[in-house]
């Protein structure tokens, strides 16, 4: 089902084209990355959903209706550039950001007793923000964001100043939020944690859209007739029996050898296991899939080279 | 509304809550009252030091006619007893020494001699005590050598002194007592009052938004509210401190106020207020006493009097009209430098040609207040920039009704106009980094739809 949705959205700062005819389909419960390389658009496409600014053509719909004013208490934002009030003591300030949320002060202080529990920084709630590590900065941020149960958060870079151990409890809360029934736009060039999260991805570059889909399936789409083989035999022998075939990486490991190989003619799966089977005994044999930073790349490349 | 209304309650409490207001707050009141108590307070005390002098007193004029006079104690010694004191001025008990010449009577001079620095006071005292009584003498020997004895009352009844009583006929033909000292002083006051506030909140209100845009807590923020909201929060809740502060102030003056009368009773007062007039008359003893504090009296209750003759409903309507003119017109242009800039060098360059008028108008408050019809004072109190402090300068001496009108008119639109363009450099602004903002590129945000 579809929980948000974004209809060709074009928006241009003075002679800046920042977005152009932008059309993005966000399902209920999962998790979209929202991709692209530095200046791509993604920073304004979001501010455009969180109505920090307003789109010069196209709609927005949240939940089947047209975006309005009042739906910013339904959505979490963690932008990039983040902070906090140095001066203010943290209790103080994120009952502030969860009243400006339209929470009541007394579920303020409800809902963020609990978060601050969990995250283990309850002792902290007196102290003023300068007086924090970023860490634990970084966790009010967070905290501040989903403290009003939002029904669509919105991540850019969410892991940005975490060790790897509290980046790994975003991890899981973020997880936890999709479980929930949370609708989760993420955004971030870190594209392990686009494999390891995201359902759906969008890449965005130079204003324009230019792949959409599940993940796996544009991991799929993005194959190139690379092939990984396991082997035992003469690796000299396989060499010269695969003239006919491009051959990435070939390796030995004790007993077996390891082959990357890509395909340059039209040859099928049969050909190539034919070829091998007179000099090898095949021990596993599978296509690879291209990690989602080759995607990223071969993506962004090749629409530039357009 | 209730955003924003949670964004004035934090701007005003954090601000509310500062230990630097608190304390300019708390000592301010105390400042001024030392500004104004401590010389009454010096006056009323006086030189109480005992200081022994001695005189050589070569004319022989004084011998017998000095002595224990006040504080100071004159003691006549002989020629060879001077010289060695002189000599060994150093070590001895007295405190100077004085050496009146023979010739005193021609001259007009003699000479103290001390180790120390003797204070200007003493000087003036010792100057005062001999020049009295060698003018005394003198008039004696005329009065002798004319032979009419009352001359000196005679002459004293010469002495003239005209005051003039400016009346102001008003357009319904009533006649009131004006004053143009008291109309200065309110103007002059009401006008730095204002250009004081407007300065001191707008400024707040610019680094506010600044540390907001620093902090990268405004993307958070905007989130929730708009701009618009955000800014408007902010510039109302600052208001808001700026007449706590003045609340506050007003209050610690009238507790002052009771108290400082609880001390002192009027005959108190009285004796305060001769005392000084004493110490006073000591050196210029030509008014006889009792006119004078008649005279001062008199005056006291003319200014009063003066004072309710001012149009105060107008002056106060006009304060407040133009103080929130003025505030808005300001801290909506600061607060879109703030958004603006991303550091507090390039806010310095920008601030400066906005305030640039506003400290003009403090520079022509004077010559406003003396010529409040001149052309300065008609050009200033119609430009919105400097008008708020202007035209305030003006209300005292009562400006003709279509200046006034025509002047908050011009306040009212260019304050509105500055608003909406500061609204929309605000928005942009402050999601602006690492952009090193002109003109220019100002120009080119109002132009942004949205």
């Amino acid at each position: 089902m579809e929980f948000f949705s974004a209809h060709h959205i074009d928006k241009t700062f003075s002679s800046l084209q920042a977005l152009t005819d932008v059309t993005l389909s966000v399902e209920k419960g999962s998790i979209f990355g929202l991709l692209g390389p530095n200046g791509a658009g993604k920073t304004t496409l979001i501010r455009i959903i969180n109505q920090i600014t307003a789109p010069d053509k196209g709609e927005l719909f949240l939940e089947g209706h047209k975006l309005k004013a009042s739906d910013v208490e339904k959505i979490g934002y963690l932008p990039e550039e983040r902070g906090l009030y140095k001066k203010m003591k943290i209790g103080e300030q994120a009952i502030y950001l969860s009243r400006l949320k339209g929470l009541s002060h007394s579920e303020a202080v409800q809902n963020l007793t609990y978060w601050f529990r969990k995250f283990e920084i309850l002792p902290w709630w007196d102290k003023k923000v300068e007086e924090l590590s970023k860490g634990m900065q970084q966790k009010v941020q967070f905290i501040t964001t989903v403290v009003h149960k939002p029904s669509l958060l919105i991540f850019d870079e969410p892991f940005s100043g975490f060790d790897p151990i509290n980046a790994n409890l975003i991890k899981q809360e973020v997880l936890k939020l999709r479980e929930d029934g949370a609708t989760i736009i993420f955004s971030t060039h870190n594209m392990g944690s686009v494999e390891e999260l995201c359902d759906h991805i969008a890449l965005i570059n130079k204003s324009k859209k230019i792949v959409d889909g599940p993940t796996e399936k544009i991991r799929e789409a993005y194959k190139s007739n690379i092939f990984k083989i396991t082997y035992q035999g003469d690796m000299d022998k396989v060499t010269g029996a695969l003239k006919e075939y491009r051959i990435l990486k070939h390796s030995e490991d004790r007993e077996v050898k390891h082959l990357t190989v890509q395909f340059t003619n039209g040859s099928t799966n049969n050909e190539l296991i034919q070829a091998l089977i007179p000099v090898a005994r095949i021990i596993s044999f599978e296509e690879a899939i291209p990690s989602m930073n080759d995607v990223f790349i071969k993506a962004v490349e090749s629409s530039n080279n357009n | 509304m209730n955003k924003s209304f949670l964004i004035l309650k934090r701007e005003y409490l954090t601000r509310v809550k500062k230990k630097s207001f608190i304390i300019t707050t708390l000592l301010v009141p105390f400042f001024m009252a030392g500004i104004i108590m401590i010389p009454v307070w010096l006056a009323m005390r006086g030189d109480k030091e005992e200081r022994d002098i001695a005189v050589y007193d070569e004319s022989g004029l004084f011998l017998g006619e000095l002595g224990q006079e006040g504080y100071t104690k004159y003691t006549f010694i002989p020629e060879d007893l001077y010289r060695e004191l002189k000599n060994n001025i150093r070590n001895n008990s007295y405190y100077a020494l004085l050496y009146v010449p023979a010739n005193i009577y021609t001259t007009n001079t003699a000479t103290l001699t001390s180790d120390k620095q003797v204070p200007f006071e003493l000087i003036e005292e010792i100057e005062s005590r001999l020049s009295r009584f060698i003018e005394n003498d003198k008039r004696q020997k005329v009065i002798e050598e004319t032979r009419v004895p009352d001359l000196e009352e005679r002459l004293a009844a010469t002495r003239t002194r005209v005051q003039l009583n400016s009346v102001k006929v008003t357009d319904t033909g009533e006649e009131k007592k004006s004053n143009s000292f008291v109309a200065f002083g309110a103007s002059y006051i009401m006008g730095f009052i204002i250009y004081f506030f407007v300065f001191m909140y707008g400024s707040m209100v610019m680094r506010s938004v600044m540390e907001e845009k620093k902090n990268r807590i405004v993307e958070v923020i905007v989130s929730s509210v708009k701009p618009v909201q955000l800014m408007f929060g902010k510039i109302v809740g600052t208001a808001l401190v700026g007449l706590t502060q003045v609340a506050i102030w007003v209050i610690i003056g009238l507790v002052a106020v009771t108290i400082l009368q609880g001390f002192f009773s009027p005959e108190q007062a009285q004796q305060m207020g001769q005392s000084i007039m004493e110490s006073q008359q000591q050196i210029n003893p030509a008014a006889s006493q009792a006119a004078a504090q008649e005279g001062s009296q008199n005056q006291l209750l003319e200014i009063i009097e003066m004072i309710g003759n001012l149009n105060l409903p107008l002056i106060l309507f006009t304060f407040v009209f133009y103080f929130l003119g003025g505030y808005l017109l300001y801290s909506s242009l600061l607060g879109a430098v703030g958004a603006a800039v991303d550091n507090d060098e390039d806010s310095q360059q920008m601030v400066f040609p906005i305030t640039f008028p506003l400290i003009l108008s403090i520079i022509i408050l004077f010559p406003i207040a003396r010529n409040p019809e001149g052309s300065i004072a008609f050009w200033a109190s119609m430009v919105p920039l400097t008008s708020p402090v202007a035209m305030l300068a003006r209300i005292p001496y009562d400006v003709p009704p279509w200046e006034l009108l025509l002047s908050m008119a011009l306040l009212v639109i260019t304050t509105g106009g500055a608003i909406w363009a500061a609204a929309k450099i605000y928005r942009i602004g402050i999601l602006m980094y690492g952009k090193k903002v002109n003109l220019k590129e100002l120009i080119k945000w109002l132009r942004y739809k949205n």
